[in-house]
């Protein structure tokens, strides 16, 4: 590893201590090693000079400045860059000859170890070749530059040429979370935000805007909760957003000033959501619809309704039971890498509910086991605490099979698109009066609503619905064992 | 016993003109005629303690002069200890204050044969036990554990398990009421073994050699000494505009109790009390906001220990600051309202920004407690209340002369606001009174911030050396050395610490040490010895240290420091054979 040390470390420490500079060499070595170019290998012009792990805990560093600026010609043991770690702020020096052709990371700017920082060229001739790859090299690899990632404001682009092209996040690198956040200021305008110590900090790391969250802490302050909850929610509306029909019911003033006839760019989040349904589309899915007649379960309502019982909390347990009913539960199941049937331990319904600017899917964990009362307090828990934007990972995530209903609309019927990585999805129509003709011939008024399910056919067969909505028909049309 | 707590806002060392004063090293002056004091004497006064129920004292330990011990052994022979008053005098030294440094003083005098008295208004203790670095030791022994239970990754490191650590509030505000109880009490019992007078009251001097005390609804008394210390303390600075509840906004004399632990506090100061509370604060859950007058955090510390000590001890924690700005106006929460804090901007007095937090600490350092010691009497003005002292902590007049009979020692004079520079001083003064000339060298005086991990320091920051270096014209250099290169801090996992040391390399003297660290607090030592007793790197260099042990951090400083001047006194003599 030593011997493709591009950089030495030299920390403040060095100087006067020798038995530090040998315990801390091999590690700052092996963070700053040129990636697939020999010393040995005579064509090794363009060196990378990457970022150096200055301490066994640093998985990123920061930029403080750069004491040589581009075109700079460089000898061995000249200090290129001071880097600030999680422990101390530390030059680094070359190990070779040459000129500091590219700077791919700016000051002030982070990246994480082991990623290149600048290019050195060897030859004066080969800078351009340099500013070319270092060009390349940050449209692939630069989306950990907030800078960059979260550039949603028409701002002009950076200076350096490293930068110039803002590329989109690539899918890989862990995306920065940036709740709908910057496109959506406070609305109080101007207010001061109160925010703790630590949900600054958090804010910070998480990239979250301050001023888009709601504070739930002693008089209205931002917590670290609150944080916490505005970055999960960035990331799960994006990957519970694959239902385009699912309500969306912003408040109006959440949203922010658009300017008719412009075209605004998609934020972090409206980015995911549109890889997201992308992705669905690799899904083969089919649809399998079912009427079902709603009297008997707008009864039961009626009556357990002052206990503190929902209509939700009802069709969830509905579902659950339905699921539980069938041999492998093969309606729970998903089919995750396209070869095997992921058969679900638990029945987790997830049941998406419309947020400001986007949606989240609340999961009511076990529903087939849950008692209905418990259940239905579990679900006004999960509603306030996603209001509040402070559902917690396992909340919203661990859904098996979802839930959408649009019926307070007075939507009939509609289609879901299947989110990716569960089994299915259900649409639920409005329950209304309607004519029916009986087995014994008479015409009669029943409430009926229309369900409609998509699933993924590679592990859910037609037949496989249809059995699962026969069950279910029969539960909600004879509801009896819901309140068990 | 160490005050990390009574030091002063922003300089540790607030008096700097005194201190190249007191520095006799430069000068070349090997301390030949002049005895230093450490903190040995304190250290011997609570040991005595602990068998004072026999009554019986053992005589002090031989410090080399047989004069010493002769007094001590007179002393324990006059039975209660206390002598009588030389030439008709009610005391030979009467000492206003029962604090640390009352008290080393005290403890001294009656040990050199001296009748003495010591006035007490409030408790025994003074702010170090009471109110001060003792329950704020206890404290922060309780944030040390739970940092290193909440610390995951560093006990999976160490291959521990620990489920869900808590507190009990009030079990840990107990702890540290009982510390105070039993420290005071050890304190008293010491005084009273050797048969120091403790007299109650609020002690005046009403003339040369004279003192009142009194209590209020009792007549007070007169009493004469041939010689009178003033040890009246300090007590917590609070700006005008700060309005103290106790409740929301506090000081440390109330945050010491631990009556409740606010989700968010601001702590208004940044020196060594603001940062050993947001080490307590932070580690039992509460967010701390710091604000700080000056551009940065921790300005009294050498440049790069501060900023280490804010990539360490800020940066990773709950932690976030204000810096530049003053705290205008602070209102404590009340109706429903949270505590408010106005901020302007230090230079420009513009407002700056309004915080809201649960609770406000002052720790804007101390001010000294001399109202009502009667000095008008003898036509002596305090400087921003200190009582005005030469080298030697005598009290000096209004026309600069010296007032006869009269000393002023710790806090009140604001030389160097640390319990132990107070013990220092009285021992000092002791010394002086009993015919033997003395002056303290406050540059051999550590400090210590008991953060976790802990700040230590002795002597010169670098810039204060390179200062001083230039304008007297020598060379300096400075040795660094890390914690990660020790092999007893990487087996404790607390590889997180460094150490500096400033010196002369033309004469192997040290001018500063600095130690960020695992007990940096108990690693000073060595190198404020070695500044008080004068020792030379170059036979520090030679000496041997303990392996594996924290020593090794020091030794690896001194052996890696150059110096020219040869080796001039080799160790080899076996001190147990």
């Amino acid at each position: 590893m030593a011997t493709l040390s591009q950089l030495q470390l030299r920390s403040s420490f060095l100087p006067s201590f020798p038995s530090l500079r040998r315990s801390s060499e091999p590690s700052a070595a092996a963070g700053v090693m040129g990636r697939g170019r020999g010393r040995g290998r005579v064509e090794a012009k363009i060196r990378e000079i990457f970022m150096p792990a200055l301490s066994s805990t640093m998985t990123e560093g920061k930029i403080v400045s750069w004491t040589r600026a581009e075109g700079d010609k460089l000898s061995k043991g000249d200090s290129v860059v001071v880097v600030e770690s999680d422990k101390a702020d530390m030059d680094v020096e070359t190990f070779y000859d040459g000129y500091l052709a590219a700077i791919i990371v700016d000051e002030g700017s982070v990246a994480p170890v082991g990623s290149a920082i600048a290019l050195l060229a060897e030859s004066e001739d080969e800078i351009p070749l340099a500013k070319s790859k270092a060009a390349a090299s940050s449209s692939s690899s630069s989306s950990s530059d907030p800078s960059t990632a979260e550039t949603l404001a028409p701002t002009p682009p950076p200076a350096t040429e490293a930068l110039a092209s803002p590329p989109p996040p690539s899918p890989a690198a862990p995306s920065p979370v940036s709740a709908s956040s910057s496109t959506h200021p406070a609305a109080e305008g101007g207010r001061r935000v109160v925010a703790t110590p630590f949900a600054k900090k958090l804010a910070k790391d998480l990239k979250v805007e301050l001023g888009s969250v709601a504070g739930t802490g002693p008089m209205g302050r931002i917590v670290a909760k609150d944080v916490e909850a505005a970055a999960a929610a960035a990331p799960t509306t994006a990957a519970a957003a694959p239902s385009p029909a699912a309500p969306t019911k912003p408040a109006p003033s959440a949203l922010p000033a658009v300017e008719l006839g412009s075209v605004v760019p998609f934020t972090t989040m409206q980015g995911a959501v549109s890889r997201n349904m992308v992705e669905s589309l690799a899904v083969p899915t089919f649809r399998v619809g079912y009427t079902i007649t709603t009297d008997a379960l707008d009864a039961l309502y009626k009556t357990i309704k002052s206990k503190g019982v929902t209509m939700t909390a009802l069709l969830a347990k509905a579902t659950a039971m339905a699921l539980a009913q069938h041999p492998h539960r093969v309606v729970n199941s998903s089919c995750r890498d396209g070869k095997s049937f992921t058969y679900n331990s638990s029945i987790n319904i997830a049941v998406a509910v419309a947020m400001d600017g986007g949606l989240i899917t609340p999961v009511l964990q076990d529903a087939d086991k849950v008692d209905i009362y418990s259940l239905s307090r579990k679900w006004k828990e999960l509603v306030d605490k996603a209001r509040a934007k402070q559902l917690q990972p396992h909340e919203y995530n661990t859904g098996t099979f979802t839930l959408s209903n649009l019926g307070m609309f007075g939507v009939d019927r509609f289609d879901a698109i299947l989110p990716p990585g569960t089994g299915a999805i259900m649409a639920v129509g409005a329950s209304q009066p309607t004519v029916v003709a009986t087995k014994d011939g008479r015409i009669g008024m029943k409430n009926q609503m229309q369900v409609n399910v998509t699933a993924d056919h590679r592990v859910i067969y037609g037949a496989d619905l249809a059995a699962f909505l026969q069950t279910l028909a029969k539960i909600i049309e004879d509801p009896k064992d819901l309140t068990l | 016993m160490h005050s990390a707590i009574s030091l002063s806002v922003a300089a540790p060392f607030p008096a700097a003109g005194a201190r190249s004063d007191a520095f006799p090293l430069a000068g070349g002056l090997r301390p030949a005629g002049i005895r230093f004091c450490g903190l040995r004497r304190e250290a011997l006064g609570l040991r005595r303690l602990r068998s004072p129920a026999t009554g019986r004292i053992p005589p002090a330990p031989a410090r080399g002069l047989p004069r010493t011990v002769a007094a001590a052994a007179a002393a324990a022979a006059a039975g209660a200890g206390n002598g009588s008053p030389a030439s008709g005098f009610d005391y030979d030294l009467v000492i206003i204050g029962a604090g640390v440094g009352g008290h080393g003083a005290a403890v001294h005098a009656v040990e050199n044969g001296l009748k003495t008295a010591i006035i007490e208004g409030d408790v025994v203790g003074g702010t170090c036990v009471n109110r001060g670095c003792v329950p704020s030791k206890a404290l922060l022994a309780v944030s040390g554990r739970m940092r290193e239970l909440h610390d995951e990754h560093h006990l999976k490191s160490l291959g521990l398990k620990v489920s869900s650590p808590g507190y009990d509030r009030q079990g840990v505000a107990d702890h540290a009421n009982n510390l105070v109880s039993n420290i005071r009490s050890n304190l008293t019992n010491s005084m009273k073994a050797l048969g120091v007078d403790i007299l109650t009251g609020v002690g005046t001097v009403v003339g040369t050699q004279k003192v009142r005390y009194g209590k209020v609804g009792l007549p007070d008394k007169e009493i004469t000494a041939r010689d009178i210390i003033i040890a009246t303390g300090s007590v917590p600075f609070v700006p005008n505009g700060i309005e103290i509840d106790g409740k929301t906004v506090f000081t440390s004399d109330h945050a010491l109790k631990l009556e409740w632990v606010p989700d968010w506090i601001a702590i208004v100061g940044s020196g060594y009390i603001g940062l050993e509370f947001s080490d307590v604060y932070t580690a039992l859950g509460s967010e701390v906001t710091f604000v700080e007058a000056l551009d940065q955090l921790m300005p009294g510390f050498d440049p790069e220990i501060g900023k280490l000590a804010q990539r360490i001890l800020i940066n990773p924690r709950k932690i976030d600051y204000h810096t530049g700005v003053f705290a205008k106006k602070i209102t404590p929460a009340k109706d429903g309202k949270p505590v408010l804090i106005e901020l302007i901007d230090a230079k420009t007095k513009e407002p700056k920004d309004t915080l809201e937090v649960d609770a406000a600490l002052i720790a804007t350092g101390r001010a000294p407690f001399t109202k009502g010691l009667g000095l008008e009497n003898i036509n002596v003005v305090t400087q921003r209340g200190f009582v005005p002292v030469d080298e030697r902590m005598r009290v000096m007049d209004a026309n600069g002369n010296l007032v006869p009979h009269l000393y002023c020692i710790g806090d009140a004079n604001g030389k160097l606001m640390l319990a132990h520079a107070a013990s220092a001083q009285g021992i000092s003064v002791v010394e002086q009174l009993c015919g033997r000339d003395n002056v303290l060298n406050h540059l051999s005086v550590p400090a210590a911030c008991f953060t976790h991990p802990e700040i230590s320091m002795v002597g010169l920051t670098e810039p204060q050396a390179r200062e001083k270096a230039e304008k007297e014209g020598f060379e300096i250099s400075v040795a660094k050395t890390s914690f990660k290169a020790n092999t007893k801090a990487l087996a404790e996992n607390e590889g997180e610490g460094f150490a500096k040391l400033i010196y002369r390399p033309d004469t192997g003297e040290i001018l500063g040490v600095h130690i960020l660290g695992l007990h940096a607090a108990d690693l000073i030592h060595e190198a404020s010895n070695a500044i008080a007793l004068g020792t030379r790197l170059q036979e520090l260099k030679v000496a041997v240290h303990a392996h594996p042990t924290l020593s090794e951090v020091l030794d690896e400083l001194f052996k890696s420091t150059k110096v020219n001047a040869a080796v001039s006194r080799s160790i080899n003599e076996p001190v147990a054979a």
